[in-house]
């Protein structure tokens, strides 16, 4: 357990009480403004103090308010990475960089300034002056600072939010690497469904203070209690998946546990790992096996839960494989179907809903 | 070109220098360290430190002057330590004109970098904090360098105002040419005697030299520095 949280704090009128584990990996603070989850990672990082709590990191206690333990700041070796990069000003890009070493421990081990520089793709910019960087370009700078850091965990407060979409299509696979090829935990604060789905590996769900759910990204996203949560137009299933072949009319072929998805080519190569997304309203269920249909992907699986919302429709989650999917369909069709938990039943799922690309994006 | 000013001038102009580098030279730190506290800490008695800061530059120079001969004059008790432990002699001295100098000019030091620091970014600071700099370090490295500039402006005021500074100077050190006849002090002198007026006209002359060589000198450091300090 790389990170253990559990304070207690109240800012303005909102009561803040969260207790969550984050392992390794990236695990996703998420939630709408104003549910607590910037004074979370301030608390971590110890700018800010809750009134009660305890926090460790890899075992060492950095804050517990009944032992009086407080660790300042500049000791809790945490590289934050925030919204608006934050690069000083009157130091060069490679001042930056080395700023972050130079508070590094002696003897610490970490990132050289080549890895870091060669992982961020920012060799080229290392004598330019913040100002004459774009937003995307020091966004990169602010990470690399924090890793040379030498921190034993990064934090990011909305780290793309300020970026419009080609920026943060810049940064995206950065942090992936990041995620894959350091093992460094991060704890990354987001609102933005898209990126979570794409880069976390846990999720804690934030709401007004509380945490409403919390688990791997996978099972909270095809969990049909967070589709209020994430948005009916957001919400859906998040599947890990294998590339299986490219076909020479253009499409990719993956494999998850329940079948395989065709979509159109993806730059990955065969047996790459990768991240699908379902959205719940492009599934369609059958009872039948459809035939005669123009779609190309239908996984067969079992109706786990069907859960009813203030509204006319429905989310159903079923079994395909080991995976969950989310259909959102209407009331009325659910009936005429005659669902219930235990059926067995098709999805149909439209090709283009599945693109990895549309993880990407807003 | 030396006998233009005659050597007591000569001498008015260099103590004149003399004591506005040292009053500027060591104010600095000081009003560094005040600016700082006002612009960043809490802490009880804030509005008195700040009021005291300011009151040379309310109280007319000769009250000031009058203040620091009851203070730090031989008989004084202040005086009469300093003079004791360290042999240091400041009333009639040239070394009580630099104290004048620099206790007139420390509002206006502060003021100016007071404003610098406020305008620095606290969240820059909060940022090499995490970073893993202490309090010390992310004033050294963070801080200061973005306070150039405000720090440059405010040592050329206090510069300036050491420079002219006249009615706590004469009433604390008193015009005695050749020891504490500071420029101010000596056209002053030459304004009182018969046909001392050219004389005053050459200083006055000088004086206007030496302001406008600081002001421009000043000017191309603080945009250096702040140029630097832009980012760009």
């Amino acid at each position: 357990m790389s990170l253990s949280v559990d304070i207690n704090h109240s800012f303005g009128d909102l009561a803040v009480q969260v207790n969550f584990q984050a392992p390794s990996g990236i695990t996703a603070l998420f939630g709408k403004s104003g549910s607590g989850k910037t004074s979370v990672i301030n608390a971590v990082a110890g700018l800010l103090k809750p009134k009660a709590g305890r926090i460790t990191s890899q075992s060492e206690v950095l804050f517990d308010s009944w032992a009086g333990i407080n660790v300042p700041v500049h000791r809790r070796r945490l590289g934050y990475v925030f919204q608006d990069s934050r690069l000083f000003p009157h130091l060069s890009v490679l001042g930056n960089l080395n700023y972050g070493k130079r508070f590094a421990p002696k003897g610490s081990s970490g990132p050289s300034l080549e890895e870091v520089t060669e992982l961020l793709g920012i060799t080229p910019l290392l004598d330019r002056r913040p100002g004459a960087l774009s937003g995307g370009e020091k966004q990169r700078v602010a990470i690399g600072r924090a890793l040379l850091s030498h921190p034993r965990m990064l934090l990011m407060d909305e780290p793309l939010a300020a970026l419009d979409s080609a920026r943060k299509d810049e940064i995206l696979p950065f942090l992936e690497r990041l995620r894959d090829s350091t093992g460094l935990p991060i704890l990354y604060v987001s609102h933005s469904v898209a990126e979570v789905a794409r880069l976390a590996t846990t999720m804690v769900v934030l709401e007004h203070g509380k945490v409403a759910q919390a688990g791997t990204t996978e099972q909270v996203f095809s969990d049909p209690a967070m589709v209020r949560q994430l948005g009916l137009r957001e919400a859906g299933s998040v599947l890990s998946a294998d590339v299986t072949q490219h076909h020479s009319d253009g499409l990719t072929e993956l494999s998850v546990t329940g079948g395989c998805l065709f979509l159109p080519q993806i730059s990955l190569p065969p047996r790459a790992k990768t991240r699908v997304r379902i959205l719940a309203q492009d599934v369609i269920l059958s009872r039948d096996l459809p035939v005669g249909l123009s779609a190309l992907n239908i996984l067969s699986g079992t109706v786990t839960e069907i859960r009813a919302g203030g509204g006319p429709g429905v989310v159903v989650q079923l079994r395909c494989g080991s995976d969950f999917l989310l259909a959102r369909i209407t009331q009325r069709s659910a009936n005429a179907l005659r669902l219930a938990p235990g059926l067995a039943c098709h999805a149909v799922i439209k090709s283009v809903s599945v693109a990895r690309h549309d993880v990407g994006h807003t | 070109m030396s006998d233009w000013l005659g050597p007591e001038e000569w001498w008015a102009l260099g103590l004149s220098l003399k004591v506005a580098f040292w009053a500027t030279l060591l104010s600095l730190p000081f009003a560094l360290l005040v600016s700082h506290a006002l612009a960043r800490w809490q802490f009880p008695g804030k509005q008195l430190l700040n009021a005291l800061v300011h009151l040379p530059l309310f109280l007319p120079p000769v009250v000031t002057g009058y203040l620091l001969l009851i203070t730090f004059g031989r008989r004084a008790p202040i005086g009469a330590w300093l003079e004791q432990t360290f042999g240091l002699v400041l009333a009639f001295r040239w070394t009580g004109a630099v104290l004048a100098a620099a206790i007139m000019g420390f509002p206006l030091m502060v003021r100016a970098i007071r404003m610098a620091i406020e305008a620095v970014d606290p969240n820059l600071e909060e940022t090499a904090a995490t970073l893993g700099a202490s309090r010390f370090w992310v004033f050294a490295t963070v801080t200061l360098p973005l306070v150039l500039p405000g720090l440059i402006a405010g040592a050329v005021l206090g510069f300036a105002k050491a420079m002219g500074e006249f009615g706590a100077t004469i009433t604390f050190v008193s015009n005695i040419p050749g020891q504490t006849q500071t420029l101010p002090s000596a056209i002053y002198g030459f304004l009182q005697v018969p046909d001392g007026e050219t004389n005053a006209l050459k200083l006055v002359a000088v004086s206007i030299a030496v302001a406008m060589a600081a002001l421009i000198a000043s000017e191309l450091l603080a945009r250096r520095a702040a140029k630097r300090v832009s980012g760009r």
